[in-house]
């Protein structure tokens, strides 16, 4: 048990040294320099941008050698300091986001549980009903392959637009303040609605036909038949099917939450929804390094996380991992 | 194994916590009343993060107009300054500048206004080289105060037309709360809880706004009899253009400074939204887009074929095809409709381009420029085959259809071009080093008070390896250069004399030709008359300001229209 941990621990340290390199290094092979591209929207006289472009480049810590901003990195890493945003100058970027986080995970961790309980649930019970096995099924399966961003659009755009009943963009209305009042909270569900609503309908349908395949592989698996022919109730033939349909799902789901701070990319640019992925995306065209550094850091830490749990939560859930164990 | 039923309930506890949490995460209160309120949108494209109008490229919108105040406004549409926080300036000795300041001016925390303040500003530039003004210590000596309300400001070498600008675009800041402002404080500080002379306070931000409050105490309204009406100012920060277009027509939003494409129809199809002139171009002039042509590579370092190229390109194709009309095309000198009596009309009738491409084949085939190997398209006199590609940045649709006709008109009188759409920071990487063959920019040739900013950047000199202030196409000509200076050191009294020395620039710009002017970009503005009106227009009986909320356009005209708007019902 000791051994396993240790050596599972080793891998994640090594994989979040890596990552967080990468991460480092690729804003870095982009063409072009943040500091220009920040005095780009400067009326300045030429002479002084020179000079301006000197003082904010050392501000940045840009005017070291590559290897020496490396090391500084890491550094700044372990202090917690993520360094200052280009895009929102002069904000730091960890309370930029630690500023977005609350609503990734508002919108990320109820669609993600709540599609997997449902689409589990309700995979299962098509497994064994031809008639939904027949309706339903096909239609998941048409929204599991529909370009996400097309869904979302063309749910922005039916209740949106055409109908009007919630709004588009942003997470809340503009006539109002953040508070905690009836009103403010009514506005921030109905902006939260269709995102949530994009997201857990195209990831019930994933769920769904995952839940309904292996069922019904497990049902055609010899124990279950053993199982049929020593005369078990086929409720219990079934619940049996459900619990080993149900380890790969929950490695799905781990997977799934591992994403959750950046898992809603498409769907955050689409409803302008201020999250991590929406900022990654403005960090990513600004670039600012530091921000894209700090987003990608969250999303590592984030994936490696999950991935820790799921390691644990499987020797409890799944015996033979047990075992598997202790035979080494 | 676990209970479902606990699984679920346990869930819902979690999605509702979160929901909870994040909506106390972002803790505080407050409404606002539709009527009182004015919703701005088109100058933030990233969250309001910063209130200090040194930065001035990235502050939050209305920081300097709104917030703190300049000694001057200017009004492009009058060609005029105004004096605003100054009662009045003028040159006393040709190098000796007195300004008078208004009496009864205070700061939003009660201090009163006086000429401390200004000296203390302008001195920021001397002190901390970082300053966006800070050159202009090269040939300015000393600020003396004269009493409480009186500057004297001496020059070494005066600028006319440069400090002219500077005297409505950098804004005053207070001493008495700057004073012990560190270098990192004032040229990277976020300047949280602005205080400045200005009409409205800051009242709060967040993520995608920024809402500004009157200030019931604001000097103008007693001094001037001018009075905002909006209670509060809330700007949103752009998303795309398109989520801008449907909160105008839906009324969410008042006043819209962003590019929509089809607002011909929008005017005709929606009585409520508003825009300067009634019919084409509806809107005022900005800037002027270029085409900048790469003077370091063959065959854009021949004089004729860049002639050639102007004569091949539709700028009138532009205009309608790819803009509706909302923009006028440029005329040749490039100058901006506000510098038209700048313009020379001899110079343009004997040296100025149209489109014409039977002139442009014509000066081709003269030069030497042919068809040697039957692929199509000319040759080089040399020879040499020719491919060029025009960039602009990605995303931007408008330019990027308008290269397309370029790349049109250059392919119809045989050169061989092509066009290309890189990242904004590659294609700014690309011009700043000179890599590029032909790009649009527009980036410099902004309205201002003299056309010497203009050509300070289309001449931008000295000749440098990185060229990121203009002269992209590094255009060299030491006497063009001279006559920029020359025109900066002419006092902006002397009408004459500027005409002079710009006539004299644009008989060699059009002798040249180093960049081709296209067409003037739009001061784009949309406003919404369902809750306010009274918005400036071309017509009669109505204001007329440059209705913007761009950052350093609040000066010439986006303040001023706050004070004529009227509350709908």
């Amino acid at each position: 048990m000791k051994r396993y941990f240790s050596r599972k621990v080793f891998i994640y340290i090594l994989t979040f040294f890596l990552a967080v390199t990468i991460d480092w290094l690729v804003p870095r092979f982009m063409p072009g320099n943040p500091v220009q591209n920040m005095l780009s929207r400067a009326s300045i006289q030429s002479d002084a941008a020179e000079v301006m472009r000197g003082y904010y480049t050392k501000a940045f810590g840009l005017d070291v050698p590559l290897w020496q901003q490396y090391l500084n990195f890491w550094q700044a890493i372990f202090h917690g300091d993520l360094g200052v945003s280009v895009y929102m100058f002069p904000e730091k970027v960890t309370n930029v986001i630690f500023r977005a986080v609350p609503y990734d995970l508002a919108l990320l961790v109820p669609s993600v549980l709540l599609s997997w309980i449902a689409g589990n649930k309700f995979g299962a019970f098509a497994a064994r009903s031809r008639w939904l096995d027949n309706t339903i099924l096909p239609i998941t399966y048409l929204l599991r392959a529909t370009p996400y961003m097309w869904l979302a659009i063309l749910m922005a755009w039916s209740l949106g637009i055409v109908w009007g009943i919630f709004p588009i963009s942003g997470a809340y209305s503009f006539s109002m303040q953040p508070s905690f009042s009836f009103a403010f909270l009514v506005s921030f569900l109905r902006h939260w609605f269709l995102p949530f609503a994009s997201l857990f309908i195209v990831q019930f349908g994933g769920w769904a036909i995952g839940m309904r395949n292996m069922i019904i592989y497990e049902l055609e698996e010899d124990y279950s038949h053993y199982l049929e022919s020593l005369g078990a109730p086929r409720s219990l033939v079934r619940k049996y099917a459900f619990r080993n349909a149900m380890l790969p799902q929950i490695t799905g789901l781990a997977l799934r939450l591992g994403q959750v701070v950046a898992g809603a990319l498409a769907t955050e640019i689409v409803f302008s929804y201020p999250g991590i992925g929406y900022l990654l995306l403005q960090a990513i065209n600004n670039q600012d390094y530091f921000l894209i550094q700090g987003c990608f850091l969250f999303i590592v830490i984030g994936v490696l996380l999950a991935n820790f749990i799921i390691d644990v939560v499987y020797v409890i859930v799944d015996p033979r991992t047990r075992q598997g164990m202790e035979g080494t | 194994m676990w209970s479902k039923n606990r699984l679920i309930g346990g869930t819902l506890l979690v999605v509702l916590t979160l929901l909870l949490t994040a909506g106390l995460a972002l803790a505080q209160g407050g409404n606002y009343e539709r009527s009182e309120t004015l919703y701005t949108t088109g100058n933030a494209w990233s969250p309001p993060t910063d209130w200090n109008p040194i930065t001035n490229w990235n502050y939050a919108t209305g920081t300097t107009g709104l917030c703190y105040e300049t000694p001057f406004l200017y009004d492009p549409l009058e060609d005029e300054m105004k004096p605003w926080l100054a009662k009045k300036g003028e040159w006393v000795t040709s190098d000796t500048y007195l300004m008078d300041l208004r009496k009864g001016i205070k700061w939003q925390d009660g201090e009163e206004f006086t000429a401390q303040d200004v000296k203390f500003t302008f001195e920021l530039g001397k002190r901390f080289d970082g300053v966006y003004y800070s050159t202009l210590w090269k040939w300015l000596d000393e600020i003396v105060a004269i009493g409480e309300y009186s500057l004297e400001f001496r020059f070494s070498d005066p600028l006319y037309q440069q400090w002219e600008n500077y005297l409505y675009s950098i804004a005053i800041v207070p001493k008495h709360r700057w004073k012990d402002k560190s270098q990192e404080d004032v040229l990277s500080g976020a300047n949280k809880n602005p205080i400045g002379t200005g009409a409205y306070r800051y009242e709060t931000h967040s993520q995608d706004r920024m809402v500004w409050v009157k200030n019931e105490d604001w000097w103008a309204t007693d001094l001037l009899g001018r009075e905002v009406a909006p209670k509060y100012v809330v700007d949103i920060v752009n998303r795309s253009n398109n989520v801008s277009l449907g909160m105008l027509l839906q009324g969410q939003i008042d006043w819209s400074n962003n590019f929509l494409p089809g607002v011909p129809s929008l005017v005709e199809n929606y009585s409520n939204v508003h825009t300067y002139y009634e019919e084409k171009p509806y809107m005022l002039s900005a800037n002027t887009a270029f085409l900048f042509l790469n003077l370091t590579k063959k065959p854009m370092d021949d004089t004729d074929f860049r002639k050639a190229t102007g004569f091949a390109v539709d700028s009138g194709k532009i205009v309608s095809n790819v803009y509706g009309h909302i923009v006028k095309a440029s005329n040749p000198t490039g100058l901006l409709p506000n510098w038209s009596k700048y313009v020379s009309e001899e110079t343009v009738d004997e040296k100025g381009f149209s489109y014409d491409p039977a002139k442009a084949k014509e000066i081709l085939d003269k030069a030497g420029y042919k068809d040697v190997n039957d692929d199509g398209f000319r040759e080089g006199p040399d020879g040499s085959t020719i491919e060029l590609t025009i960039i602009v940045p990605n995303g931007w649709t408008d330019w990027m259809q308008s290269i397309r006709i370029v790349r049109d008109g250059l392919n119809a009188v045989g050169i061989n071009a092509t066009v290309k759409f890189p990242d904004f920071g590659n294609y700014q990487d690309k011009i700043h080093a000179g890599t590029f063959d032909m790009a649009i920019n527009n980036f410099g040739s902004s309205v201002s008070n003299s056309p010497f900013t203009f050509y300070e950047w289309l001449f931008q000199s000295p000749i440098k390896d990185r060229m990121s202030n203009g002269n992209f196409g590094r255009y060299e000509n030491q006497e063009v250069f001279d006559l920029v200076t020359e025109l900066n050191k002419t006092p902006t009294s002397d009408t004459e004399a500027m005409k002079e020395t710009i006539t004299d620039i644009q008989d060699i710009f059009l002798t040249d030709l180093p960049a081709v002017p296209l067409w003037y970009n739009g001061m784009w503005f949309q406003g919404n008359t369902s809750h306010w009106k009274n918005w400036p227009s071309g017509a009669e009986d109505t204001p007329d300001h440059m209705p913007s909320t761009w950052s350093g356009y609040w000066q010439m005209g986006g303040l001023l229209t706050l004070t004529e708007l009227e509350p709908a019902k």
